[in-house]
Protein backbone atom coordinates (compact mmCIF):
# COMPACT_ATOMS: atom_id res chain seq x y z
CA UNK A 1 0.00 0.00 0.00
CA UNK A 2 0.91 3.51 -0.76
CA UNK A 3 -0.39 6.78 1.26
CA UNK A 4 0.32 9.69 0.03
CA UNK A 5 1.90 11.34 3.08
CA UNK A 6 1.75 15.04 3.22
CA UNK A 7 5.08 15.99 5.03
CA UNK A 8 4.96 18.18 7.90
CA UNK A 9 8.62 19.25 7.87
CA UNK A 10 7.96 22.77 7.44
CA UNK A 11 5.09 22.81 10.25
CA UNK A 12 7.30 21.07 12.35
CA UNK A 13 10.14 22.83 12.67
CA UNK A 14 8.33 26.29 13.37
CA UNK A 15 6.38 24.14 16.22
CA UNK A 16 9.74 23.19 17.07
CA UNK A 17 11.16 26.73 17.66
CA UNK A 18 8.28 27.36 19.96
CA UNK A 19 8.69 24.62 22.11
CA UNK A 20 12.02 26.30 23.09
CA UNK A 21 10.27 28.98 24.57
CA UNK A 22 7.84 26.66 26.84
CA UNK A 23 10.73 24.21 27.50
CA UNK A 24 13.00 26.90 29.07
CA UNK A 25 9.72 28.31 31.24
CA UNK A 26 9.38 25.17 32.68
CA UNK A 27 12.57 24.63 33.45
CA UNK A 28 13.58 21.56 31.55
CA UNK A 29 16.23 23.44 29.41
CA UNK A 30 19.56 22.28 30.80
CA UNK A 31 21.88 24.18 27.64
CA UNK A 32 20.54 26.16 25.28
CA UNK A 33 22.82 26.84 22.92
CA UNK A 34 22.78 29.49 19.10
CA UNK A 35 25.07 30.55 16.71
CA UNK A 36 26.76 34.17 16.82
CA UNK A 37 28.36 35.47 14.12
CA UNK A 38 31.67 37.22 14.17
CA UNK A 39 34.89 37.88 12.22
CA UNK A 40 36.48 35.00 13.03
CA UNK A 41 33.40 32.81 11.46
CA UNK A 42 30.07 31.12 13.26
CA UNK A 43 30.84 30.63 17.14
CA UNK A 44 28.41 28.12 19.20
CA UNK A 45 27.28 29.43 21.93
CA UNK A 46 26.36 27.13 25.01
CA UNK A 47 24.48 28.95 27.95
CA UNK A 48 23.43 27.14 31.23
CA UNK A 49 20.56 28.70 34.10
CA UNK A 50 24.41 29.56 36.34
CA UNK A 51 26.12 31.19 33.18
CA UNK A 52 27.99 30.74 29.69
CA UNK A 53 29.21 27.44 29.45
CA UNK A 54 30.96 27.24 25.69
CA UNK A 55 32.21 28.63 23.03
CA UNK A 56 33.46 27.20 20.39
CA UNK A 57 34.69 27.36 16.62
CA UNK A 58 33.90 25.23 14.10
CA UNK A 59 31.50 22.16 13.99
CA UNK A 60 28.05 22.83 15.61
CA UNK A 61 26.93 19.02 15.79
CA UNK A 62 30.31 18.02 17.55
CA UNK A 63 29.75 20.74 20.03
CA UNK A 64 26.51 19.79 20.16
CA UNK A 65 27.32 16.64 21.35
CA UNK A 66 30.25 16.90 23.62
CA UNK A 67 27.78 19.51 25.87
CA UNK A 68 25.31 16.36 25.78
CA UNK A 69 27.94 13.99 27.26
CA UNK A 70 29.42 16.43 29.61
CA UNK A 71 26.65 18.36 30.82
CA UNK A 72 23.47 16.94 30.01
CA UNK A 73 21.42 15.41 27.06
CA UNK A 74 18.74 18.03 27.48
CA UNK A 75 20.79 20.44 24.76
CA UNK A 76 18.11 22.79 23.05
CA UNK A 77 18.54 25.11 20.55
CA UNK A 78 16.97 28.54 21.82
CA UNK A 79 18.66 31.37 20.32
CA UNK A 80 17.26 33.97 22.61
CA UNK A 81 18.85 33.18 25.81
CA UNK A 82 22.46 33.44 23.94
CA UNK A 83 21.17 37.02 22.77
CA UNK A 84 23.37 38.64 25.98
CA UNK A 85 26.41 36.62 25.26
CA UNK A 86 25.82 37.62 21.19
CA UNK A 87 25.53 41.24 22.04
CA UNK A 88 28.71 41.37 24.03
CA UNK A 89 30.73 39.46 21.43
CA UNK A 90 29.25 41.63 18.54
CA UNK A 91 30.33 45.14 20.65
CA UNK A 92 33.95 43.61 21.35
CA UNK A 93 34.45 42.56 17.59
CA UNK A 94 33.54 46.56 16.63
CA UNK A 95 35.79 47.19 19.65
CA UNK A 96 33.29 49.07 21.69
CA UNK A 97 33.63 46.37 24.51
CA UNK A 98 36.52 45.73 26.66
CA UNK A 99 35.40 43.57 29.78
CA UNK A 100 32.84 41.03 28.64
CA UNK A 101 30.01 41.23 32.29
CA UNK A 102 28.58 37.40 31.99
CA UNK A 103 27.86 35.10 34.42
CA UNK A 104 30.29 31.99 33.75
CA UNK A 105 29.76 28.43 34.60
CA UNK A 106 32.85 26.69 34.83
CA UNK A 107 31.92 23.29 35.23
CA UNK A 108 33.69 22.29 31.58
CA UNK A 109 36.86 23.01 33.16
CA UNK A 110 38.54 20.57 35.58
CA UNK A 111 38.55 21.32 39.01
CA UNK A 112 42.40 22.31 40.52
CA UNK A 113 45.20 23.95 38.69
CA UNK A 114 43.27 24.10 35.58
CA UNK A 115 40.21 25.95 36.78
CA UNK A 116 42.95 28.27 38.65
CA UNK A 117 44.66 29.24 35.14
CA UNK A 118 41.67 29.56 33.72
CA UNK A 119 40.07 31.74 36.00
CA UNK A 120 43.34 33.79 36.54
CA UNK A 121 43.33 33.64 32.90
CA UNK A 122 39.58 35.77 32.73
CA UNK A 123 41.46 38.51 35.02
CA UNK A 124 43.62 39.52 32.08
CA UNK A 125 42.55 43.24 31.23
CA UNK A 126 41.68 43.85 27.34
CA UNK A 127 45.09 44.58 25.23
CA UNK A 128 47.53 42.68 27.75
CA UNK A 129 49.61 39.77 27.90
CA UNK A 130 50.81 37.35 30.27
CA UNK A 131 53.34 34.43 29.72
CA UNK A 132 52.54 30.69 30.47
CA UNK A 133 55.06 30.96 33.09
CA UNK A 134 53.02 33.80 35.16
CA UNK A 135 49.34 31.83 34.58
CA UNK A 136 51.05 29.12 36.78
CA UNK A 137 52.69 30.66 39.48
CA UNK A 138 49.11 32.42 39.50
CA UNK A 139 47.74 29.30 39.79
CA UNK A 140 50.07 28.15 42.64
CA UNK A 141 52.86 26.13 40.44
CA UNK A 142 55.44 28.70 39.22
CA UNK A 143 57.05 25.80 37.29
CA UNK A 144 53.98 24.39 36.05
CA UNK A 145 54.29 26.63 32.79
CA UNK A 146 53.63 23.75 30.30
CA UNK A 147 50.46 22.59 32.19
CA UNK A 148 49.27 25.99 32.17
CA UNK A 149 49.51 25.54 28.68
CA UNK A 150 47.82 22.47 28.24
CA UNK A 151 45.27 24.42 30.93
CA UNK A 152 44.88 26.57 28.33
CA UNK A 153 44.40 24.95 25.20
CA UNK A 154 41.41 23.11 27.26
CA UNK A 155 39.63 26.25 27.35
CA UNK A 156 35.99 25.21 26.62
CA UNK A 157 35.78 29.72 26.91
CA UNK A 158 37.93 30.88 24.77
CA UNK A 159 37.39 34.99 23.66
CA UNK A 160 35.13 35.72 26.86
CA UNK A 161 37.94 34.03 28.79
CA UNK A 162 40.99 35.08 26.92
CA UNK A 163 43.27 32.47 26.79
CA UNK A 164 44.59 34.58 23.82
CA UNK A 165 45.90 37.07 26.66
CA UNK A 166 48.94 34.22 27.02
CA UNK A 167 51.56 33.92 25.33
CA UNK A 168 55.30 32.15 25.38
CA UNK A 169 58.00 34.59 27.77
CA UNK A 170 60.78 34.38 24.74
CA UNK A 171 58.10 36.48 22.32
CA UNK A 172 56.84 33.65 20.50
CA UNK A 173 52.70 33.67 20.56
CA UNK A 174 52.35 30.21 21.45
CA UNK A 175 49.39 27.81 20.42
CA UNK A 176 45.60 28.38 19.78
CA UNK A 177 42.86 25.90 19.90
CA UNK A 178 41.04 27.85 17.44
CA UNK A 179 44.07 28.14 15.15
CA UNK A 180 47.30 30.72 15.29
CA UNK A 181 45.33 33.65 12.39
CA UNK A 182 42.37 33.76 15.44
CA UNK A 183 44.86 34.53 18.10
CA UNK A 184 46.41 37.12 16.00
CA UNK A 185 43.04 38.51 14.61
CA UNK A 186 42.21 39.18 18.43
CA UNK A 187 45.69 40.80 19.92
CA UNK A 188 44.95 42.79 16.50
CA UNK A 189 41.97 43.98 17.96
CA UNK A 190 43.27 44.73 20.96
CA UNK A 191 45.88 46.71 19.75
CA UNK A 192 48.39 44.27 21.17
CA UNK A 193 49.61 43.91 17.63
CA UNK A 194 50.01 45.73 14.78
CA UNK A 195 48.20 45.36 11.60
CA UNK A 196 48.80 42.65 8.98
CA UNK B 1 22.72 10.03 24.22
CA UNK B 2 22.14 12.64 21.05
CA UNK B 3 21.50 16.02 22.50
CA UNK B 4 17.80 16.58 22.64
CA UNK B 5 18.05 18.99 19.96
CA UNK B 6 19.40 16.30 17.43
CA UNK B 7 16.27 13.79 18.30
CA UNK B 8 14.12 16.49 18.17
CA UNK B 9 15.19 17.82 14.31
CA UNK B 10 15.31 13.73 13.83
CA UNK B 11 11.70 12.98 14.70
CA UNK B 12 9.61 16.26 14.81
CA UNK B 13 8.90 15.48 11.28
CA UNK B 14 7.30 12.14 11.60
CA UNK B 15 5.35 13.02 15.03
CA UNK B 16 3.74 16.22 13.39
CA UNK B 17 2.58 14.03 10.65
CA UNK B 18 1.68 11.29 13.27
CA UNK B 19 -0.44 13.37 15.21
CA UNK B 20 -2.22 15.29 11.64
CA UNK B 21 -3.54 12.31 10.82
CA UNK B 22 -4.62 11.29 14.62
CA UNK B 23 -6.52 14.28 16.20
CA UNK B 24 -6.50 16.88 12.84
CA UNK B 25 -4.00 19.95 12.04
CA UNK B 26 -5.56 22.42 14.51
CA UNK B 27 -4.96 20.06 17.46
CA UNK B 28 -1.95 19.21 16.54
CA UNK B 29 0.01 21.94 16.94
CA UNK B 30 -0.75 21.21 20.71
CA UNK B 31 -0.18 17.90 21.27
CA UNK B 32 3.13 18.49 19.80
CA UNK B 33 3.88 20.73 22.23
CA UNK B 34 3.15 18.53 24.76
CA UNK B 35 4.71 15.35 23.28
CA UNK B 36 8.29 16.68 23.07
CA UNK B 37 7.93 18.63 26.64
CA UNK B 38 6.89 15.34 28.09
CA UNK B 39 10.31 13.88 26.18
CA UNK B 40 11.99 16.82 27.08
CA UNK B 41 11.27 15.89 30.97
CA UNK B 42 12.45 12.36 30.42
CA UNK B 43 14.69 12.14 27.82
CA UNK B 44 17.58 11.32 29.84
CA UNK B 45 16.14 8.18 30.95
CA UNK B 46 15.39 6.91 27.49
CA UNK B 47 18.99 6.43 26.88
CA UNK B 48 19.14 3.73 24.65
CA UNK B 49 15.09 3.02 23.67
CA UNK B 50 14.47 3.08 20.31
CA UNK B 51 14.10 7.11 20.23
CA UNK B 52 11.83 7.10 17.18
CA UNK B 53 9.25 4.82 18.78
CA UNK B 54 9.46 6.38 21.83
CA UNK B 55 8.93 9.47 20.31
CA UNK B 56 5.28 7.94 18.86
CA UNK B 57 4.69 6.38 21.90
CA UNK B 58 4.21 9.94 23.62
CA UNK B 59 2.69 11.02 20.56
CA UNK B 60 -0.36 8.69 20.81
CA UNK B 61 -0.35 9.27 24.13
CA UNK B 62 -0.68 13.13 24.02
CA UNK B 63 -3.45 12.33 21.05
CA UNK B 64 -5.47 10.22 23.34
CA UNK B 65 -5.58 12.47 26.26
CA UNK B 66 -6.36 14.97 23.43
CA UNK B 67 -9.14 12.94 22.70
CA UNK B 68 -10.56 12.44 26.16
CA UNK B 69 -10.30 15.87 26.95
CA UNK B 70 -12.62 17.17 23.42
CA UNK B 71 -15.21 14.73 24.48
CA UNK B 72 -15.63 16.43 28.08
CA UNK B 73 -16.07 19.80 26.15
CA UNK B 74 -18.35 20.96 24.19
CA UNK B 75 -17.08 20.79 20.53
CA UNK B 76 -17.79 23.99 18.18
CA UNK B 77 -19.68 23.41 15.17
CA UNK B 78 -16.98 25.01 13.03
CA UNK B 79 -13.29 25.53 14.44
CA UNK B 80 -10.86 28.33 12.64
CA UNK B 81 -7.87 26.71 11.56
CA UNK B 82 -5.35 28.15 13.72
CA UNK B 83 -2.19 25.62 12.75
CA UNK B 84 0.33 26.72 10.60
CA UNK B 85 -0.30 25.34 6.63
CA UNK B 86 1.22 21.87 6.38
CA UNK B 87 3.42 22.07 3.85
CA UNK B 88 1.19 19.55 1.66
CA UNK B 89 -2.41 20.50 2.32
CA UNK B 90 -4.35 17.61 3.73
CA UNK B 91 -6.61 18.19 1.51
CA UNK B 92 -4.90 16.41 -0.72
CA UNK B 93 -7.21 13.66 -2.01
CA UNK B 94 -7.19 10.19 -2.38
CA UNK B 95 -6.13 7.52 0.60
CA UNK B 96 -4.66 9.73 3.07
CA UNK B 97 -8.49 11.11 3.85
CA UNK B 98 -9.51 7.93 4.00
CA UNK B 99 -7.02 6.82 6.76
CA UNK B 100 -7.88 9.64 8.34
CA UNK B 101 -11.50 8.45 8.44
CA UNK B 102 -11.04 5.42 9.90
CA UNK B 103 -11.47 4.67 13.42
CA UNK B 104 -9.10 5.64 15.90
CA UNK B 105 -7.38 2.25 16.72
CA UNK B 106 -6.94 1.08 13.11
CA UNK B 107 -5.97 4.65 11.92
CA UNK B 108 -3.04 5.05 14.60
CA UNK B 109 -2.47 1.27 13.48
CA UNK B 110 -1.98 2.11 9.79
CA UNK B 111 -0.29 5.15 10.16
CA UNK B 112 2.41 3.50 11.82
CA UNK B 113 2.44 1.07 9.33
CA UNK B 114 2.04 2.74 6.12
CA UNK B 115 3.28 6.36 6.64
CA UNK B 116 5.81 5.85 9.46
CA UNK B 117 6.92 2.14 8.21
CA UNK B 118 7.47 1.07 11.77
CA UNK B 119 7.55 -2.66 12.25
CA UNK B 120 4.96 -4.58 14.04
CA UNK B 121 7.09 -5.01 17.01
CA UNK B 122 7.32 -1.38 17.58
CA UNK B 123 3.62 -0.67 16.55
CA UNK B 124 2.35 -3.09 19.48
CA UNK B 125 5.18 -0.85 21.65
CA UNK B 126 3.50 2.19 20.52
CA UNK B 127 0.08 1.56 21.07
CA UNK B 128 0.79 -0.69 24.26
CA UNK B 129 -0.47 -3.76 22.90
CA UNK B 130 1.06 -6.81 21.38
CA UNK B 131 2.76 -7.44 18.20
CA UNK B 132 -0.35 -9.91 17.01
CA UNK B 133 -2.56 -7.14 18.45
CA UNK B 134 -0.95 -4.55 16.43
CA UNK B 135 -1.03 -6.86 13.20
CA UNK B 136 -4.65 -7.32 13.67
CA UNK B 137 -5.48 -3.60 14.15
CA UNK B 138 -3.69 -3.00 10.79
CA UNK B 139 -5.40 -6.10 8.92
CA UNK B 140 -8.57 -4.60 10.04
CA UNK B 141 -8.15 -0.74 8.91
CA UNK B 142 -6.95 -1.99 5.74
CA UNK B 143 -10.01 -4.10 5.39
CA UNK B 144 -12.09 -0.92 5.91
CA UNK B 145 -9.86 1.06 3.86
CA UNK B 146 -10.67 -1.80 1.11
CA UNK B 147 -14.16 -0.94 1.50
CA UNK B 148 -14.39 2.30 1.34
CA UNK B 149 -12.23 2.58 -1.89
CA UNK B 150 -13.89 0.22 -3.65
CA UNK B 151 -17.62 1.54 -3.14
Amino acid sequence: MNIPTPSFERAAAAAADRLSLRASRAGLVDVAVGAVDSPLGTLTVGVTPRGLVRLAYGDEDLVLEDLARRVSPRVLSFPKLVDPVRRQLDRYFAGRLHDFDLPIDWRLTAPGFTRKVLRATARIPFGSLRTYAQMASRAGSPRASRAAGNALGSNPIPIVVPCHRVVHSGGGLGGYTGGLYRKEHLLTLEGVLEDG
Amino acid sequence: MPPFQTFLEAHRGAVYRFLVGLVGPQDAEDCFQETFLAALRAYPRADGRNLRAWALTIAHRKAMDAHRGRRRRPVPVERVPDAPAPDAPLSDPGLWRDVVALPEGQRAAILLRYVEDLPYRDIGAVLGCTEAAARQRVREGLRALREVVTT
